[in-house]
């Protein structure tokens, strides 16, 4: 396979899976908003902001709004990770790889594409929520074409790109929660605290794994358990730690080529499957989440020089 | 010029008529399914077009993102004997192009021997000074032509056009097949249509035959300028057919005169480059400096003999319009034969009196660029306004030498579904010959395009044009 062609699946991976984790984390955001005292709204938009990272806070400069900030996280095209313009790059790198996808791929990258384009604001609460329903349902319809495909290299790169992305934007979602969350006056265990902890399940859609995993009330630690130890999330660190090894091992028995990616990949899969939670908050999750974050960015530019990526 | 009725090719010069010999059984399928039927078909193209994932997409226009061309479900249809005939004709005159630019590029024999003028060729924007002296494998140049043809009565074919450069349109002969196949299957029982679908496997045989290497399997890659070229999907669809890589220029490097392309594996060598960009833009550092879409040492690398390009670069040389005008002369130099394919009468605007004789008459004739393409830069007298021909006059003034002249042909029709019913409509056609290092293929078809408005000569899909498929009929139970 074309190195170029590898990198644009990849990419299709990356930016399909931000897009969505973008879409889910407004969702979720707006539930929490709704939930909370009125004078919280803009800190709440400002934790998601920091969840996506970047200039985003930034960007959306001092006459900060519930309202830019959706229609920034959604549409803005001044933003490089707004859903539109993820959207945008995944059918680029789409169209370079054009003959390595299936029809059904291809249709559905272009189809969430549609729903895009002609959109420069979100609209009101309400419409922003069926923009984000719309959304959802496409990307729903790629991932479902992803299962139909082929399992050779083009298959195994796009869920590749999907799993580096995954494990870098569950790392944040968690870490921001945790170290920079809770305004000032309110308290740990308080009726926010608990509503933030069920809005970042919501994001990763782990409401029902926890409540099926744990059958108790919301303890934050158990959240965390959740997002990084449990297999049974596909969300989780350790998943998508897990399949990117494995997705590496496939390629290379196929390309022959293994290399710097899969020595890190199976490093830090073993050191996430030797700790649990309690070594975690021991060590410090914020500075474990840091550590995760960096490795996970040393692993996609180690896959790049792996595979040639140009 | 008296218009008369032109010839139709399922009914001759009679529309109301008996169909012509040989072609009963279309006539009388025509008549026996209903209208209606025909209409539902019709309608349904577009869908099947879709559902068997063709789509002509306009990458370049978000707007536009996936567009079809018009298809007509009315097949045009060739007799064995007809076809016979075109391919002897089609063979010799791509025989001859490809022996021109050898001569060309090579020892200019036919310029010594004042066949033809030494400035129309040495002068020629397209003629390509860096690669003379080439010596491409087997000596031959334009591997893939796309011969455009006119028809104006039973035995009357005319070359409008040679395509020896980059001829498109291969794609919709092979998908209007499919379309065919799936909107009228009982054609095929009452007819013996000859298949098409073998052509990407003769091209891949085409393209390894020119390989400079024939130690070790060939590597050939097509080379396209990106998705978004108007032609893309074709690149794509064809590399797919023929089991080859889809690369662009950033995907291959030079290294001492090698081509290789860059996969995840490491470097592969590269020995036959199927390209779909032009010259100008095939290695900046001999053409285009500007150009991104090739890579910088691919010339060189050609002209080392390390790497076959298909079609060689040159070429553009025999599809030039004032060289067509030398064509039955230079088929007579190379063959020793008369051209069993026609010209159309040409007039050279460069010479004073082919001048004067159009610009007296430019309503009614038809002008063209002689590098012009795609139904561009071209005036149709008798259709156009007095403000058209007065504006081409200036310009045919100011640069005579850049235009021909031509009569206007009456071109033949071919029943064609129309919004008020079975029509008589225009057609062309474009066979695609294939030149290997052992022998000169034509596969049974091509691609009939069809001026859909009515009365309408201009067959281009960017002016109104849709196509059809071709049927070619086996020789042993014609018609």
């Amino acid at each position: 396979m074309l190195a170029r062609t590898a990198a644009n699946l990849y990419w299709i991976g990356r930016y399909m899976e931000r897009a969505e984790f973008t879409t889910r984390l407004i969702e979720a955001t707006i539930r929490l908003d709704s939930l909370s005292p009125h004078t919280l709204s803009s800190q709440t938009w400002r934790s998601a902001l920091a969840v996506v990272g970047g200039d985003a806070t930034a960007d959306v400069g001092s006459d900060f709004t519930a309202s830019r900030a959706r229609t920034y996280l959604t549409v803005d095209q001044g933003n490089a990770n707004s859903i539109k313009c993820c959207v945008s790059l995944a059918r680029d790198n789409a169209k370079g790889a054009r003959n390595r996808l299936t029809q059904e791929v291809w249709e559905a990258i272009n189809r969430t594409w549609t729903t895009l384009r002609d959109r420069s604001n979100p609209g009101g609460i309400q419409g922003t929520v069926a923009l984000l329903e719309e959304i959802k349902a496409e990307a729903r319809g790629f991932e479902g074409a992803l299962q139909h495909m082929l399992r050779t290299e083009a298959n195994w790169f796009m869920r590749l790109g999907t799993m580096i992305e995954r494990a870098d934007n569950t790392a944040r979602l968690l870490d921001v929660k945790y170290y920079l969350l809770l305004p000032e006056g309110q308290e740990v265990g308080g009726p926010l605290d608990r509503d933030q902890w069920m809005t970042l399940l919501h994001v990763v859609s782990g409401q029902g794994a926890y409540r099926l995993l744990y059958k108790q009330a919301i303890q934050p630690w158990l959240v965390a358990d959740l997002l990084v130890y449990r297999r049974e999330l596909p969300r989780s660190l350790v998943s998508s730690a897990a399949r990117s090894a494995a997705l590496l091992a496939r390629i290379g028995n196929v390309s022959g080529r293994q290399g710097e990616a899969d020595r890190l990949a199976r490093r830090r899969l073993d050191r996430i499957e030797a700790n649990d939670i309690d070594g975690l908050i021991q060590r410090g999750m914020h500075e474990v989440l840091q550590q995760f974050i960096d490795e996970n960015a040393e692993l996609d530019r180690a896959i790049a020089r792996q595979f040639r990526f140009p | 010029m008296p218009r008369s009725r032109p010839f139709d090719e399922l009914w001759g010069l009679e529309l109301a008529g008996s169909p012509r010999e040989g072609f009963e059984t279309l006539a009388r399928w025509l008549e026996d399914t209903p209208g209606a039927e025909l209409a539902r078909r019709q309608q349904s193209a577009e869908a099947a077009f879709r559902s068997l994932g063709i789509t002509f997409a306009v990458y370049g226009d978000d707007q536009a993102a996936e567009r079809i061309i018009p298809f007509d479900i009315l097949p045009r249809i060739f007799s064995a004997r007809e076809w016979e005939r075109l391919t002897a004709g089609l063979e010799q005159r791509v025989r001859a192009i490809n022996a021109f630019i050898d001569d060309i590029y090579g020892a200019r024999k036919i310029i010594a021997d004042g066949v033809v003028p030494a400035d129309i060729v040495l002068a020629n924007s397209q003629f390509c000074a860096p690669v003379a002296g080439a010596k491409p494998p087997h000596g031959i140049y334009a591997h893939i032509c796309g011969i455009d043809l006119v028809r104006t009565g039973a035995d009357e074919f005319f070359v409008l056009e040679d395509n020896a450069r980059t001829p498109s349109g291969v794609s919709y002969m092979l998908e209007n097949r499919e379309a065919m196949l799936r909107l009228c299957p009982e054609l095929f029982e009452l007819l013996p249509v000859q298949p098409v679908d073998a052509y990407p496997e003769l091209l891949r045989d085409t393209l390894y035959s020119v390989s400079p290497s024939q130690s070790r399997e060939p590597i050939a890659v097509l080379l396209t300028p990106g998705h978004y070229n108007s032609a893309f999907y074709e690149h794509s669809f064809l590399a797919d057919k023929m089991g080859i890589e889809l690369v662009e220029g950033q995907d291959l490097e030079v290294d001492d005169d090698i081509v290789w392309m860059r996969t995840i594996e490491g470097r592969v060598r590269v020995d036959v480059i199927y390209r779909r960009i032009d010259d100008a833009f095939l290695d900046p550092l001999i053409f285009r400096a500007d150009s991104v879409l090739g890579m910088p040492g691919l010339l060189a690398a050609y002209l080392a003999g390390n790497v076959a390009l298909v079609n060689a670069p040159g070429t553009g040389i025999a599809d030039d319009k004032a060289i067509y005008s030398y064509m039955p002369e230079i088929v007579r130099y190379y063959s020793g034969e008369e051209s069993k394919l026609q010209n159309v009468e040409t007039w050279r605007c460069r010479e004073p009196d082919a001048l004067k004789y159009t610009l007296e008459r430019l309503d009614q004739l038809v002008v063209k660029l002689v590098d012009g393409s795609g139904g561009y830069g071209m005036l149709v007298g008798p259709t156009a306004t007095k403000k058209q021909i007065e504006d081409f006059r200036a310009a045919l003034i100011a640069e005579p030498h850049r235009y021909i002249a031509q009569p206007t042909l009456a071109l033949s029709t071919v029943p064609t579904f129309t919004e008020q019913g079975i029509a008589p409509r225009h057609v062309d056609f474009r066979p695609f010959v294939l030149t290997g290092a052992s022998s000169v293929t034509i596969v049974p078809g091509g691609l009939t395009r069809v001026a859909l408005r009515e009365g309408s000569l201009v067959v281009n899909s960017s002016q109104g044009g849709g196509t059809k498929d071709s049927f070619v009929l086996d020789g042993v139970q014609d018609g």
